[in-house]
């Protein structure tokens, strides 16, 4: 078991975000977190990849309690790609996909301070390519379409090897042709054994790539079902309930 | 951005060529060494403003930081056996200690605006208590020479100045301290997330503007040949100026190193240049004044035309 969490509590003022949730996740398989808006799938991924605190309850990943930090889960091997994609546009791609991770120039065996931008460069668009994307690296984030900003997004998460790869609504900007290619993108993750948890409103996308549905509402988990054994229909209408 | 620092580096050479054209004296060696000199102390503060300014940020204090690490250098190192090293070390120690406090401030949600306007207040008056008020003279040889001596004919703060340039423009482009310190002014979220120590940086990013304040101060103090309380008076206005002319973007994510220097060559040519036709010091005051508002209408103009492009 790669993900355990066990009775996580999350407030935000008077606001019950979560509320008692336990969840396990497996070594390579793909979870579809799904709920309405404010169901708490997001808050509930934030507290693993350590951007939000919880009031209560244990986080254990890979056999061991995670760090509270976004530093210590990074380290543990969990990354997340946020809807909003978090990047920062002013600044070039392959700066994006090494943000907080860049690498050094090493004279001598002795680690220097300056960054190597060559290595980086060239390292950034091997993974760009591994993504079939045609984006020149040296480019601003903000001058990249939609679907490109979330291929450096994806490169960003990738470009460690992440055991558990969180993605919120990596599809909701994106047309149908590059919808397919992060779909099948997850295939290929979930093949190489990473573990991704999808957060998405698509049920139709969830319901091409993963495993497992997990259903929240109100802070609670509600439905835990494996992809075979329910429906597009009957995930609906426990939505609509 | 290059084209934006070409298209100063013209700016800079018209305004040379009229300051020529009205004042006989202006394209003289001297005087451009007298522009280089000025241009030391304020072009040390702009570049600590385009770090600052890049990470979204305002250091309001950096005038008063110069008097008072000046001031309390001098003070406590008039009879220590090596007063240069001291003097050094106290100024930098203070400077980065006042900043560091401006850093932590800003870290714990306090508007850069207000924690820098407080410490201006609180060096100003903390180098006036120190000073009982008057200028402090006596300062070692050792301070004089960085202030007035001269190698090969050229100031001794010129040489000072193209050294931390150098070293400035290395530490924004080329090592993580500069990078973060721009993903943070551009996307603070996104540095947080991606495990940038926010609280931690901007402790060590405003330390250092702080220090920059600190050797501006040293050389001023050196050219004047005292410590004085009142030393850096509204310079932080001029070196944001300078920093805008430079180009880096008061929204934050963009700064140039070399901008911020081509900024405070112009403000001291413009500044040099008006004091050679006679204008009275105060309608210099006016003229910076209109600068930054012109540069500010400028940036804004450039920033919403890149993002139309």
């Amino acid at each position: 078991m790669l993900l355990r969490i066990e009775g996580l509590h999350k407030h935000y003022g008077g606001v019950h975000a979560l509320d008692d949730v336990s969840l396990s996740v497996d070594t390579g398989t793909v979870i579809g977190l799904v709920g309405d808006n404010g169901a708490g799938k997001s808050t509930l991924m934030k507290c693993v990849t350590g951007a939000e605190k919880p009031d209560h309850g244990s986080i254990v990943f890979d056999g061991q309690p995670i760090g509270l930090t976004p530093f210590d889960s990074r380290q543990a091997g969990i990354e997340m790609i946020y809807q909003d994609l978090d990047l920062c546009l002013r600044q070039d791609v392959t700066a994006n996909i090494f943000l907080g991770r860049e690498d050094l120039v090493h004279l001598w065996g002795m680690q220097t301070p300056f960054m190597n931008h060559k290595a980086m460069n060239e390292s950034g668009r091997a993974l760009i390519q591994t993504l079939n994307a045609d984006i020149d690296v040296s480019k601003e984030a903000g001058s990249l379409s939609g679907g490109q900003r979330q291929a450096v997004a994806i490169a960003r998460a990738l470009l460690h090897h992440p055991k558990l790869l969180v993605m919120d609504e990596p599809t909701a900007a994106l047309g149908v042709r590059e919808i397919t290619k992060v779909l099948n993108l997850i295939r290929s993750l979930k093949d190489q054994g990473i573990t991704v948890i999808l957060i998405s409103h698509r049920l139709s996308d969830i319901f091409e790539v993963a495993d497992r549905i997990v259903m929240m509402r109100h802070g609670k988990i509600v439905d835990d079902n494996a992809v075979s054994e329910t429906s597009l229909t009957k995930v609906t209408q426990r939505l609509m309930m | 951005m290059r084209t934006y620092l070409g298209l100063m580096f013209v700016g800079l050479l018209l305004l040379c060529a009229v300051c020529s054209f009205l004042s006989d004296v202006f394209l003289t060696w001297p005087n451009f060494l007298n522009i280089l000199t000025a241009s030391a102390t304020i072009g040390l503060l702009a570049i600590g403003a385009s770090f600052i300014i890049g990470s979204g940020g305002l250091d309001l204090s950096v005038g008063s930081l110069m008097a008072l690490s000046s001031v309390v250098a001098i003070q406590f190192s008039t009879h220590s056996p090596f007063p240069f090293l001291q003097t050094l070390c106290l100024c930098l120690v203070v400077a980065a200690v006042a900043g560091g406090v401006n850093g932590f401030l800003i870290g714990r949600k306090i508007p850069a605006f207000i924690a820098t306007l407080g410490m201006l207040s609180l060096a100003r008056g903390l180098a006036l208590i120190f000073s009982n008020g008057r200028p402090v003279y006596g300062l070692p040889d050792s301070i004089l020479f960085l202030g007035q001596g001269r190698v090969i004919g050229i100031p001794v703060p010129v040489f000072i100045f193209l050294g931390i340039i150098l070293f400035c423009h290395v530490l924004l482009r080329h090592t993580k301290f500069g990078r973060y310190s721009l993903m943070i002014g551009d996307n603070v979220n996104a540095a947080r997330n991606a495990g940038i120590r926010i609280q931690r940086h901007l402790i060590w990013l405003y330390a250092f503007s702080g220090m920059l304040a600190a050797v501006a101060g040293l050389l001023f103090m050196g050219r004047v040949n005292a410590a004085d309380p009142n030393a850096g008076m509204m310079y932080e206005l001029t070196a944001i100026t300078a920093t805008i002319i430079g180009g880096t973007s008061l929204s934050g994510g963009k700064a140039s190193v070399i901008g911020a220097v081509l900024g405070a060559l112009i403000m001291s040519v413009l500044q040099n240049g008006l004091t050679l036709v006679n204008v009275p010091s105060y309608y210099q005051q006016v003229a910076v004044g209109i600068v930054l508002i012109v540069a500010v209408a400028f940036g804004q103009w450039r920033g919403g035309h890149a993002a139309t492009n």
